[in-house]
């Protein structure tokens, strides 16, 4: 026969309890000493959007929103040593688009973070005019202040709302060969730059040959909401997605879209233009696919229903 | 003996319309986020609006319920009220994007923007819920003694109401629903509370009247 021991009394499992949560949150601390070991604070301020946090240790100064620092909440990062190379993935990822458009000379850039897609698109594009959209002022002087950032007669920032922005320059007629889209962080979406009517305003500064390319998000139901709502707006998308990384780049042209093969083919004539920002080029077509890898019966955002935020979760 | 019951069954009624009342408000301010942003974006000032003409219109609304609630205050006028604000709620629904649209082209700098379209779609739906509140205290004085515990059942019931209102539409029903989807269903729950409350308000006249 079978004899059951006594069962723990609520007191004995409360301990238990408090003793798993002690031991968590003892290992998440340890994991954050270790991560800010080195780590200088530069700057440290909270503007009416956020707080804007500056570090800096051995290699590299990096921008962040967020007080507690957990790995992969940087929004920017710029190596000490080379500047001009490109710390994230994303940005890369960004900069591979040049394989499907070519040559843009009116660029929209939507979220400035600390300048560093405006700076490689002058490095790239001395010629082209720069608008970034940058909704907080302070961002704006700590990039100035802290990554080298400046406005010149080529690279122009208008601080406000984007959405605001686009529309308003949507009915001035104003025309951009490239948008990008780089307002998204993982702690906030702003809901209303993520609807099909927002993506047809932006449709409107495109040329017949413009492009957007879009940081977007690639886990959790938004990944399909998200592109299952460009594909209302554009008849097809590159994903841009390297391994190991959490974001995916969006390409959406108003152009049909070359094949996988021709951006191969094309990629070699970019590779010395492109190496001084610590990319191979010729990696990167094997990553953009037109594939639809998501549920593509998850609903469309729109300005009557754009729950980002909570999809994200 | 009628009487006794009938006032019970008012009281109850009325702290059932106040608690929807209640979570009606907040559930249009936080829609009124969602509805200004593709004109005048999600910044700080566009809450500011939002918030400064609620604030503005529930302290009229508090005002003039008071003073209705002078005059022969009776259940019929109370449903009025919310049928009232039903109607008006209907151009925020049927021609914000319109309004918007127009106005977005004449005011230039977001503030003023979002402050104007605020006042013209909010101000008034948001006037006559107000007047609820005090009408409330008002009907249910009427039917009991201290008016002080009174105001505080009703003050209690209708914030939270609104906390309901806040968290079930932040949370949940912009998640399941359309903006338009959720504001019609305010709209036809108002005329129900507000039919509800005439149709009772016409059986209590007719029985003080026999």
């Amino acid at each position: 026969m079978i004899m059951f021991k006594q069962a723990p009394t609520i007191w004995q499992q409360i301990r238990v309890y408090l003793i798993v949560v002690v031991v968590i949150a003892l290992v998440i601390l340890a994991f954050d000493a270790a991560a800010q070991v080195g780590v200088r604070y530069i700057h440290q301020e909270r503007s009416l959007y956020r707080n804007i946090v500056v570090t800096e240790d051995s290699s590299r100064r990096c921008m962040r929103f967020t007080i507690t620092s957990r790995i992969g909440q940087n929004q920017s990062c710029r190596y000490l040593d080379r500047p001009v190379e490109l710390v994230f993935p994303y940005a890369k990822m960004t900069l591979s688009s040049l394989l499907v458009q070519d040559n843009p000379e009116r660029i929209l850039i939507v979220g400035l973070g600390g300048g560093t897609l405006p700076d490689t698109y002058n490095r790239l594009f001395p010629n082209a005019e720069i608008l970034i959209s940058e909704i907080d002022d302070a961002v704006f002087r700590v990039a100035r202040d802290y990554f080298g950032f400046e406005e010149t007669d080529k690279i122009r920032v208008d601080v406000g709302d984007a959405r605001v922005f686009i529309k308003r320059a949507g009915l001035r007629g104003e025309q951009y060969d490239l948008v990008i889209l780089d307002a998204f962080n993982g702690e906030y979406i702003p809901e209303h730059l993520m609807t099909v009517e927002f993506l047809e305003e932006v449709k409107k500064l495109l040329p017949p040959d413009g492009m957007v390319v879009a940081n977007t998000f690639s886990t959790s139901r938004l990944f399909a909401a998200e592109s299952n709502t460009y594909f209302e707006v554009f008849d097809e998308i590159y994903s841009i997605r390297l391994p190991n990384t959490g974001n995916r780049v969006v390409v959406a042209s108003m152009q049909p879209l070359p094949d996988q093969d021709t951006l191969a083919d094309r990629a070699p004539a970019f590779q010395e233009r492109l190496a001084q920002f610590g990319m191979d080029i010729t990696e990167f077509p094997r990553y953009m696919s037109t594939e639809v890898t998501w549920d593509a019966d998850e609903r469309i955002l729109t300005d009557q229903y754009s729950p980002a935020n909570l999809l994200n979760n | 003996m009628n009487i006794k019951i009938n006032t019970t069954f008012q009281t109850t009624l009325v702290m059932v319309l106040a608690f929807i009342a209640g979570f009606i408000i907040m559930a249009i301010e936080l829609l009124g986020g969602r509805i200004l942003a593709p004109y005048f974006g999600s910044s700080i000032y566009v809450w500011g609006s939002i918030i400064t003409v609620f604030m503005l219109s529930l302290s009229i609304g508090y005002l003039m319920g008071g003073k209705l609630s002078l005059l022969n205050p009776n259940l019929k006028i109370y449903g009025g009220f919310f049928a009232g604000a039903a109607l008006l709620l209907l151009p925020l629904i049927l021609w914000s994007n319109e309004l918007m649209e127009f106005l977005f082209l004449q005011i230039e700098d977001p503030r003023y923007g979002s402050l104007v379209v605020s006042m013209m779609l909010f101000f008034l739906p948001t006037a006559v819920m107000g007047m609820i509140a005090p009408y409330s205290v008002r009907l249910m004085v009427q039917s009991t003694h201290g008016s002080g515990h009174v105001a505080g059942k009703l003050y209690f019931v209708s914030t939270l109401g609104s906390a309901l209102g806040t968290l079930a539409t932040s949370f949940y029903l912009v998640l399941w629903f359309t903006v338009n989807q959720i504001l019609f269903t305010m709209v036809a729950t108002l005329l129900c509370a507000g039919i509800a409350a005439i149709m009772a308000g016409v059986k209590s006249a007719d029985a003080d009247a026999s």
